[in-house]
């Protein structure tokens, strides 16, 4: 076998796509631990990064990596149930501060998506890019099901989805300090509101009580943004 | 192991199943999710205790697992990028500008009613429960 021969094999089999998508994750996470775990060093953004440009260089369509790497993307529905554990586990922490809880997750919710859509609108966007980018604060599983679902891009949403996280985890600990907001249960439940898992990964660094609030507000928020998404499409768009 | 990613799949499938049939505007893994609660409140009354979600059961054990690497699970989509680089070079500005601005704004809205609606019902959340 030649060794283009070779490459025609293993760039077209799922095996070396899912392999790279793996081995560059590791590489993020290594760049991330090194940096002592900086909100800037993500390891998502790093790996996308390598991935990527991997891509452009092999002249590799998407589709033909993503044959490979849909057995990652698969795990994001199973993912997405398994949050349900952590929320029965607090149970009676949620349950503590239920309404508070509540209110912070309707008004968030809404914020997040009217102001996103209000800004591009202002500012020129598509009408694909603003549903696109609606769900930017929920998970990426539910986002793309959202933006989907409403005639969005899914694959432009989720990277609105990982860019969101990444803006919500650098702003949250300097705003939060500046406010003067100790409340380690509110910093927690707006960052894991705004900006999902990334988010919720960062909460977990600074303080445990905002990293159990965080997971609960991202999966609060993955069930009130898909209701309240179609009903601002329906009145703003 | 098995016996615990099988739940998953199969509050997720259920989850599909019921938004598919009565056309539901949420996604099927949140249905799923909303499913394993109630499974889980079934199971507490079964049982009278949480073994089932412990971390060492089937079930806690690979929902730990899992959401310990939720990051890993956006890099396939994420990498959809490559797609769009012409659209997003081409809306960066209203893109970039409402990402940030939106993001500040919502965290801002979240902690502020979080914190007014807790001062106005008085109730409290103390520290030592952060094992909990």
């Amino acid at each position: 076998m030649t060794p283009f021969a070779l490459w025609v094999y293993l760039s077209a089999s799922p095996l070396f796509w899912l392999t790279v998508t793996l081995l560059a994750w590791l590489l993020a996470d290594r760049i991330a631990l090194a940096t002592g775990r900086h909100p800037l060093a993500n390891p998502v953004l790093i790996a996308v990064a390598v991935v990527a440009v991997l891509l452009r260089l092999t002249g590799t369509e998407y589709r033909l990596y993503f044959d490979g790497a849909q057995f990652v993307h698969f795990l994001l529905g199973p993912a997405t149930v398994a949050l349900a554990v952590p929320l029965w586990r607090n149970r009676r922490l949620v349950l503590r501060t239920v309404v508070p809880m509540l209110g912070a997750l309707v008004v968030g919710s809404a914020v997040a998506i009217v102001s996103t859509v209000a800004i591009a609108a202002a500012l020129g966007a598509p009408k694909p890019v603003l549903i696109s980018l609606m769900p930017k604060s929920v998970t990426a599983a539910v986002a793309m099901a959202v933006s989907e679902g409403l005639g969005g891009i899914p694959a432009l949403t989720a990277v609105l989805v990982l860019t969101t996280g990444v803006i919500g985890a650098v702003v949250v600990t300097p705003l939060m300090n500046a406010l003067g907001i100790r409340d380690w249960a509110a910093r927690g439940f707006s960052v894991g509101l705004a900006s999902h898992g990334i988010g919720t990964a960062r909460a977990w660094v600074v303080h445990p009580v905002a990293g159990i609030f965080a997971g609960i507000a991202m999966g609060l928020n993955a069930v009130v943004t898909p209701i309240l998404a179609p009903l601002v499409a329906a009145l703003l768009l | 192991m098995v016996a615990g990613f099988a739940m998953l799949i199969l509050c997720q499938l259920i989850g599909e199943v019921t938004v598919r049939g009565l056309g539901l505007p949420v996604p099927g893994p949140v249905l799923g999710l909303v499913i394993l609660v109630l499974a889980a409140a079934a199971m507490r009354r079964g049982s009278g205790d949480d073994r089932f979600v412990d971390p060492a059961a089937p079930l806690g054990r690979v929902a730990d697992g899992l959401l310990s690497i939720l990051a890993l699970l956006f890099v396939p989509a994420g990498v959809g990028v490559v797609q769009y680089l012409g659209l997003l070079g081409e809306h960066a500005t209203a893109i970039g500008v409402a990402l940030v601005a939106s993001t500040v704004i919502t965290l801002l809205a979240t902690v502020a009613t979080f914190l007014a609606i807790r001062r106005l019902v008085g109730v409290g959340v103390e520290d030592e429960e952060a094992g909990s």
